[in-house]
């Protein structure tokens, strides 16, 4: 200690002993292991950028994406062609809900003129029928006649079709104008916007997404409540058996993993069926008459059996996890301290298992909620969630922006329930394994 | 966006990379691409020495549309139904087609007049006409069997599940038909308000008792195990479980709804030329034909007709099992594309929130 | 099983032929009888599987005895469940439970039982107060160090004031320096509480320091019961002269025996002189032992008339407040003798030889069963 340029400046902040400052030298001691550390990430950082943050990114440009009615991609050349110019930029200068003037019709039909010559009539029309029905074939048609139009464009339009002059179908010219859009949204919402562009709730008869949305969700909790159930004994069965004959039971348990999910969804159609085996077995012992054989499958029975069935490893695991490293001297503990057992698992082992059934729950509620396949070929017309209307706009009315705007808003009810998970619980109280 | 579509297809897309002389064609698995293997893949390799390679998908029009949008092609030639084919060609995603290219009929009828009506589009050339119709178990039904679309809606008469296909297209015109509306004003009432409202108010009768299918393969499955007692279904694949499995299942004719499906060419299809050559050869009237011995789907020209002989089991004569034979067009409705394609998105919406409800 | 002091007082906790077995094959715990006054410190010792963890839990009810009953103040207990015993726990490894704070875990067991808010928060901070941890009633037990853990565990047992309090191996997690530390608390605790304690360890420096009794458990039966001075100089038999502190053992025969007195020949040939333990006529092989400070080298300190033995030195060890010398005695290379560092205390060097001798109280001629 004699030797006083090995004792710190108490002053100035701390350097080493060739009077570098020591947090500088820290960070260049510990770069090269940063750096490695980087280096071992990076495969994986770049497969999830392609394969994960990349497609959501796409899904997120996709749900706004608005351009049918503003471009027009040239597949030959690659070229970006734009549509409508003169009539975009008639909607850019009046507002909205105002009366078509002859500048207006004027600039529609020699827009369709140059959308014919490039072939895009019917792109167009495809857009403006998401919004209005039969205004597809009314774009093509039209489209076909505009060439040999002549002034007054007004008259001549109305000769061709009296649809022209509905002002829902130039509401919705107007809302298509823009290259992005919210709409996409408001239908995703069951809303519209009316003539004036204001936003209005969609028909009654023809309004199924929030009531899809609500009832994802709640089949999602139901799910997720009925595997905590089931696999809440299950896991705690694992738990505290030795490990050989936990081993046994755990196959058992992961034995649905390994059977394909095809198989495992059909069998219970196989077993739930109204002359299935379940029902068959009631029949044959008398439980229920043969006319009064239970509808358990293609509606919400179904699927709930079925995606529970599916789901229920995601639960046991997590939890399992949890509670094998539970000591039971905890248990004792409380039992020894005067707890009953039903109030030292309440109060004591219970809460110890909180971090298992919120990644349980959290795993199983964020995976029914995407689920697809199993309500598709289970839940019939009532057991339908959210999923089965999204593969329907990507498989069937190939409307992929409005597929893309109810899997965004999926992906945000997920990413809510995630934060507030994380406000209620704490994420750092989640353990996978 | 282009771009990142190209990557993330890309990985994708190389397990269907064609060499030279091979071609791809894109079609809906099954009995339906077996009986086009036989139909038209053997004899055109035959012909040509072109190898014809055979992808499935459960409806080539959404692979198509991806691959297409992604710039990242690997198919040549894809089997799409008529209102995708047009929606495609609107969005400019398939190779139009000259109907000019098409060779005349074995008797001489020029191609266009040939052809059903309407057969060939902008960008498709129809090869089958499909119909959806309704079947029943016969052994659920002593005494009276259903014979009329009516049958298929009332319940007092002929009590029991039913299978429908889960979508407005085919179910919507059923559901008219069976409440009284000739075939030749479906589309008509359908248009309006009222029309709708009506459709679904007959569906409402039967809604409770309704087992809904997606997949082609279901409803021959449902009514083999019982589940339903009459059921809606391809043509094809009830004639395949009639005739080819020996199943006790009738098909009833009226009210059957026909469709056109075709091939078309995707835009930027890799070996576009081979592909053209694989389209006409495949339309003509002696392929229509030999495909229609392997499955009930009727030939798109009518100069097939004479040409298409026994099925393969080598005894069951299939003019009587095609829905364009003339006693099973009787009651029969084509569908309106063009209704369908300005449409389906109103209907389906409907639809899908009258199911949820 | 020898009725010692202590034992004549009613006894508070008894085991009465208590049989134990998990597998339906084989006997852990094998006939044990056991009392215990109201009191007393009773440590239960024994290397692991012994028996001695499978006595505490069925006295706390965690396990069923398979045969035998055990009395709690004169109660039967085995029908009782665990939490209506009333007894105090001291775990091994705390068992504090982790979703609670300090103050919420001793909390716990007056809450169970009823007690109003209060009147708990006083009970609370005396208990944490008689641990001398009165200000940590906030914190988490994962904030705690192993000591302050283990207090707060002391404390928990303590404050509903149960008259029996178990602890199984409650030291066993902490440094030697706490250890000690903590045993001085404990006993201090059971002193100043008047509580009855059973603990149990495999530490025989804890279990003599602290307890009233030991029971050295071995096989499944106590091998002997006994204050721990008696247990030490008093061995009844190998194991427990073994188990307990250091011990020479000479292998021999049994030449002739008095009341107290044994002559024994070792194998190779020397005689000794022994007390007779739990051998009884001539003829049978013995195990004599005799504890390594009890060793004389010099002639002055020898018994008048006693037998000495030849040794040769083979290693001399400073362990800085003893001196432990190696030798090769009746050929056995691991004789040790130690004798305390003192002023003028010779220090033998390898390769010396000398004769050696003992008290002949302190050479104890037990029966060699290690045949059997």
């Amino acid at each position: 200690m004699s030797d006083a340029s090995t004792v710190p400046d108490q002053t100035g902040p701390l350097k080493t002993a060739d009077g570098k400052p020591l947090k500088s030298a820290l960070a260049a001691a510990q770069a090269h292991r940063t750096r490695r550390a980087f280096y071992l990430v990076a495969p994986l950082l770049f497969f999830v950028l392609i394969t994960f943050l990349l497609p959501i990114g796409q899904m997120l440009t996709m749900s706004v994406n608005n351009s049918s009615f503003y471009s027009w991609l040239d597949r030959d050349t690659g070229e970006k062609i734009p549509l409508m110019v003169e009539l975009r930029e008639w909607f850019d200068e009046t507002p909205a809900g105002t009366e078509p003037d002859e500048a207006a019709y004027a600039a529609l039909v020699s827009g369709l003129v140059h959308a014919r010559d490039v072939k895009a009539a019917g792109q167009i029309g495809t857009r403006i029928n998401y919004d209005v029905s039969r205004t597809r074939s009314l774009f093509t048609k039209t489209a076909r006649k505009a060439p040999k139009m002549e002034p007054p464009y007004k008259e001549a339009l109305l000769d061709a079709d009296e649809d022209w002059a509905n002002p829902r179908l130039w509401g919705a010219m107007r809302n298509a104008s823009k290259a992005f859009t919210i709409d996409f949204y408001l239908s995703a919402l069951d809303r519209t916007r009316d003539d004036q562009g204001n936003i209005v709730k969609i028909d009654e008869e023809r309004a199924v997404y929030l009531l899809l949305f609500k009832r994802t969700l709640i089949m999602s909790a139901l799910i997720t409540f009925m595997t905590l159930l089931l696999g809440f004994p299950i896991a705690h069965l694992l738990a505290i058996l030795p490990l050989r004959h936990s081993n046994l039971l755990m196959i058992f348990v992961l034995l649905p993993f390994w059977t394909s999910l095809l198989v495992r969804t059909t069998s219970w159609i196989v077993l739930l069926q109204s002359q299935g085996v379940v029902n068959d077995l009631w029949v044959s012992l008398g439980i229920i008459s043969d006319e009064g054989r239970l509808q358990m499958i293609y509606n919400q029975t179904g699927t709930i059996i079925a995606m529970t069935h599916i789901l229920l490893p995601f639960m046991v695991l997590p939890l399992y996890s949890v509670m094998r490293p539970i000591d039971p001297s905890y248990v004792r503990a409380a039992r020894s301290l005067g707890a009953t057992s039903w109030t030292a698992f309440r109060r004591i082992y219970l809460p110890q298992t909180i971090p298992g059934i919120g990644a349980g729950g959290l795993l199983v509620f964020i995976l029914s909620v995407g689920y697809y396949i199993t309500p598709a070929l289970v839940g019939g017309s009532t057991g339908q969630l959210i999923s089965n209307l999204i593969a329907f706009h990507m498989q069937n009315s190939l409307n992929w922006s409005l597929a893309a705007a109810l899997a965004s808003l999926l992906l945000f009810c997920v990413l809510l329930l995630y934060w507030l998970y994380d406000r209620l619980v704490g994420i750092d109280n989640l353990k996978l394994g | 966006m282009k771009k990142t579509l190209i990557l993330t297809t890309a990985l994708t897309g190389f397990a269907f990379a064609a060499g030279a002389e091979e071609i791809t064609v894109m079609s809906w698995g099954g009995a339906y691409a077996k009986s086009q293997i036989e139909g038209y893949h053997k004899p055109f390799t035959e012909k040509t020495g072109v190898k014809v390679i055979s992808v499935d998908a459960d409806n080539p029009a959404t692979p198509i549309k991806a691959q297409v949008e992604a710039g990242n092609v690997t198919v040549d030639v894809v089997d799409v139904e008529y209102p995708d084919a047009v929606r495609l060609c609107d969005e400019g995603l398939l190779e139009e087609i000259d109907p000019s290219i098409l060779p005349p009929g074995a008797d001489g009828t020029p191609a266009e007049e040939d052809f059903l009506d309407g057969a060939i589009s902008d960008c498709l050339v129809t090869t089958i006409v499909f119909s959806t119709l309704y079947g029943y178990d016969s052994t659920k039904f002593e005494g009276e069997a259903p014979s009329t679309i009516a049958d298929l809606f009332d319940m007092e008469k002929f009590p029991g599940k039913r299978g429908m296909r889960k979508a407005p297209k085919t179910t919507l015109e059923m559901a008219l038909m069976a409440d009284g509306v000739a075939p030749e004003d479906v589309y008509e009432v359908l248009e309006t308000d009222e029309g709708v409202d009506r459709a679904f108010a007959k569906l409402d009768t039967i809604k409770d008792n309704v087992v809904w299918w997606e997949a082609g393969a279901q409803p021959p499955q449902l009514l083999a195990d019982g589940e339903v007692v009459m059921t809606t279904a391809y043509n094809g694949r009830l004639f395949n479980a009639a005739v080819g499995e020996g199943q006790p299942f009738v098909m009833v004719y009226d009210g059957q709804v026909m469709d056109y499906d075709g091939y078309a060419i995707p835009k930027g299809a890799p070996n576009l030329e081979r592909a053209l050559e694989f389209l006409v050869f495949a339309t003509e009237t002696e392929q229509l034909a030999e495909q229609a011995k392997w499955i009930s789907y009727g030939p798109a020209r009518k100069s097939s007709a004479p040409f298409v002989g026994l099925y393969q089991d080598g005894k069951t004569e299939m003019g009587p099992h095609m829905p364009t034979s003339p006693e099973n067009l009787e009651g029969a409705l084509t569908t309106d594309y063009e209704f369908w394609v300005d449409y389906n998105t109103e209907l389906s919406e409907r639809f899908n929130a009258w199911l949820a409800q | 099983m020898t009725e010692t002091a202590g034992t004549n007082a009613a006894p508070f906790v008894e085991f009465r032929s208590v049989q134990k077995s998990y597998d339906g094959e084989t006997l852990v715990v094998k006939d044990l009888n056991l009392k215990m006054p109201k009191g007393e410190f009773l440590t239960m010792l024994g290397p692991s599987g012994s028996g001695k963890t499978t006595c505490l839990m069925m006295l706390a009810g965690f396990e069923t005895a398979t045969h035998g009953e055990i009395l709690l103040d004169h109660h039967p207990i085995n029908n009782i469940p665990p939490h209506k015993r009333g007894i105090g726990m001291v775990f091994q490894n705390y068992a504090l439970f982790p979703h609670m704070t300090v103050a919420e875990n001793l909390a716990f067991p007056l809450e169970v039982r009823g007690m109003g808010k209060s009147e708990r928060e006083a009970n609370v901070l005396r208990a944490l107060d008689m641990v001398q941890m009165g200000s940590f009633g906030a914190r988490r037990p994962a904030q705690l160090s192993g000591g302050q853990k283990q207090r707060i565990a002391l404390a928990r047992a303590l404050v509903f004031e149960p008259e029996l309090v178990l602890m199984d191996e409650p030291l066993g997690a902490l440094d030697k320096q706490l250890r000690e530390h903590m045993q001085f608390e404990i006993k201090a605790l059971h002193d100043r509480l008047g509580i009855t304690v059973v603990y149990v360890t495999h530490d025989q420096s804890e279990a003599l320091t602290m307890s009233d009794r030991v029971a050295v458990f071995d096989d499944g039966r106590i091998q002997q019961l006994a204050p721990p001075d008696e247990l030490y100089e008093r061995p009844q038999n190998a194991f427990v002269a073994g188990f307990i502190g250091e011990n020479n053992k000479l292998e021999g025969r049994i030449e002739e025996i008095h009341d107290d007195k044994a002559l024994v020949r070792l194998k190779t040939g020397e005689l000794i002189d022994a007390t007779p333990v739990n051998v009884t006529k001539p003829g049978q092989d013995t195990l004599v032992s005799i504890r390594p400070e009890r060793v004389e080298f010099k002639p002055e300190f020898f018994d008048p008339g006693a037998h000495t033995i030849e040794a040769e030195v083979l290693e001399f060890i400073y362990m800085g407040d003893t001196f432990r010398t190696r030798m090769r005695v009746a050929g056995h290379d691991d004789f040790v003798m130690k004798c305390r560092n003192m002023m003028g205390q010779p220090r033998l060097e390898p390769g010396q030889k000398l004769p050696i001798s003992w008290h002949m109280q302190d050479a104890r001629a037990l029966e060699d069963d290690r045949a059997i």
